[in-house]
């Protein structure tokens, strides 16, 4: 999946999660957990979405590849 | 023939908007069934009757504002009520019970639950005890017909059956205000639980709620105006004048904005004229939700208040090496689609639930004061929302649940508390609280006990750290947990009892 696709699918999941986030903020250095206030419920939620959005599937031992917002779009253009 | 009234669901509560019908005239309800959702100025939340029989006319219409004890609905007891087997309560996939047998004086058995002795338990198996807990029958109070004593679903059903009587809202642990009596009472601030609150927030002021209703409709801050009704009290004739003395306010409407935005009688001033918005956000933040936000802040800080004003609190901390059961955790969840994954938090309530079961002098209510231990375990968890402020709603019956059956209730809890569909005995029940701020990054948290519960506990990330094991040091995920209990209802040396139990627990964790 090229990165703009991987982008888009990563916003609209982003948007069901935490619907208050301003798209301005998912900027690609934007860390989950510090900065957009997503905790561990919120992150399962959005890994889940992402999933049936895009068919990627995480496993637990590649969640800390998505501690940023580009790191959330990154991983789903190389797996997607 | 019995009444659905406005229930009380929070101590300061006067009144509610109802929003939404979840029943119809003709309809036959069970005890415990969710018939209505109701907004307070917190959050929506889903009631169940307590009557059973079948709804024969709705009183109130979605959109009234009614105070609490208003009857917003009769309902007729049949004869036939009891017998055939419960409907599932709700229309939503995870079902929890919807109210436990409170200990409360008025009723026989909890008296001796009251004195403290938990072995008494009858053996009751967890479905039936949930089928009991949805119908509001009090399992120690029945006779079980089932090998060895224990209490079977038959058992449940005669005794929800029997009690099948007209009787009034019972038991929250918060005192239900009577319709008009007790309200009075506690606007006169015999009771500190919200009249004056410790902080800057204005008093409370007395209004009808038409009168707040049509205040908040036009954006008028009752506080600001001089009421002519009785003692001083707000009416709807003082903001109509006030209406008509403002500038007109037109916010852009949202999901949540109340309906009414045009005004009744604006005289001269244009639209144009607006009022500064609060925040001084772009987009004008509307009435609702800022007003929502507001109403939130001041309850949490009021309860905060009174918490420390009324409770000895004693912390105690321990640090818990959770090498166990994160591995055991990572080995369960190989393999597991992402929505059946647990958490690490869900292997934390669960030691937390099961160390309270052991250790009642942490789980239970102070009442009129004396302590009130309950049997079950019903676990809050502080959800921070969003958009600030938190909530504590229970995990019902934490101490029976297996960890899938926990981690999906906490998550379907979780986002109900944000998306704002709690019921009320998620609201009203909690027995112990949990809050639990690792994922924010810090290592600990002393935290203020929610009354009339009697202890919280807290626990920090969790982070490797170094550990001293057999004379050697190495590295170890561990957590720091907290507790923080009540000093008229148990000492250092049990609240150490339970936190190193917790502990316990945690390093067997195939065990929880």
């Amino acid at each position: 999946m090229n990165t703009d696709d991987a982008r888009v699918a990563v916003q609209a999941a982003f948007a069901q999660v935490a619907p208050d986030l301003d798209a301005a903020e998912l900027i690609d250095t934007a860390r989950l957990r510090q900065d957009l206030e997503i905790d561990s419920l919120d992150f399962l939620r959005l890994v889940e979405t992402i999933a049936a959005s895009t068919g990627v599937d995480t496993p637990e031992s590649d969640y800390p590849q998505l501690a940023t917002v580009g790191g959330v779009v990154g991983y789903v253009a190389s797996h997607g | 023939m019995g009444e659905f009234r406005m229930p009380a669901l929070g101590a300061d509560m006067e009144e509610g908007t109802l929003v939404e019908w979840l029943v119809k005239p003709g309809d036959f309800v069970h005890r415990g069934e969710l018939v209505a959702a109701v907004d307070t100025d917190k959050s929506v939340i889903e009631v169940e009757t307590f009557e059973e029989g079948v709804v024969a006319e709705l009183l109130a219409q979605v959109g009234d504002v009614l105070p609490v004890g208003a009857p917003l609905a009769r309902i007729t007891a049949t004869p036939a009520s009891g017998g055939p087997a419960e409907k599932q309560p709700v229309r939503r996939p995870v079902r929890r019970p919807a109210r436990q047998p409170a200990p409360e004086p008025t009723r026989a058995a909890p008296a001796e639950r009251a004195a403290g002795i938990p072995g008494t338990a009858v053996p009751v198996s967890p479905p039936v005890r949930q089928f009991a807990h949805r119908v509001g029958v009090d399992t120690a109070a029945i006779a079980g017909t089932g090998p060895g004593g224990a209490v079977t679903h038959a058992d449940v059903e005669r005794a929800a059956a029997a009690q099948a009587r007209p009787q009034l809202e019972p038991e929250s642990p918060h005192p239900a205000p009577e319709p008009t009596v007790k309200r009075q009472k506690q606007a006169r601030g015999a009771e500190e639980s919200g009249r004056t609150p410790a902080l800057a927030a204005p008093a409370h002021v007395r209004s009808s709620p038409r009168a707040r209703k049509l205040a908040r409709e036009h954006g008028i801050d009752l506080a600001m105006l001089t009421g002519t009704g009785p003692e001083g009290a707000v009416t709807e004739a003082d903001v109509n004048a006030a209406i008509t003395a403002t500038p007109v306010v037109t916010p852009t409407a949202t999901p949540t904005a109340t309906p009414a935005v045009t005004p009744e009688a604006p005289p001269a001033p244009p639209e144009s004229a607006e009022h500064p918005t609060p925040a001084g956000a772009p987009t004008p933040a509307p009435d609702a939700a800022t007003a929502r936000a507001a109403g939130l802040r001041r309850a949490i800080g009021t309860l905060m208040a009174r918490s420390k004003k009324t409770i000895p609190h004693y912390y105690l901390t321990t640090t818990i090496d959770l090498r166990a059961a994160t591995a055991w955790m990572e080995t369960a969840n190989v393999g597991r689609p992402i929505t059946s994954r647990l958490v690490p938090a869900v292997l934390l309530l669960k030691a937390t639930a099961l160390a309270a079961r052991e250790t009642p002098e942490m789980n239970g209510y102070f009442v009129d004061d004396e302590f009130r231990p309950s049997v079950p375990v019903h676990l809050g968890v502080a959800v921070a929302l969003r958009k600030g402020g938190i909530v504590a709603p229970a995990i019902l019956d934490a101490d029976s649940l297996s960890l899938d059956d926990m981690m999906e209730g906490l998550r379907d809890l979780v986002a109900r508390a944000r998306g704002g569909r709690l019921q009320r005995a998620e609201m009203a029940e909690a027995t112990l609280t949990v809050t639990n701020l690792g994922d924010l990054g810090v290592d600990s948290v002393y935290g203020v006990i929610y009354p009339p519960q009697v202890a919280l506990v807290g626990f920090g990330r969790v982070a490797e750290q170094p550990w001293a094991h057999d004379g050697m040091v190495g590295v170890r995920p561990a957590v720091t947990a907290t507790l923080s209990a009540d000093h008229r209802v148990s000492d250092g040396m049990r609240g150490a009892r339970f936190l190193s139990r917790i502990d316990e627990l945690l390093q067997e964790p195939e065990g929880l």
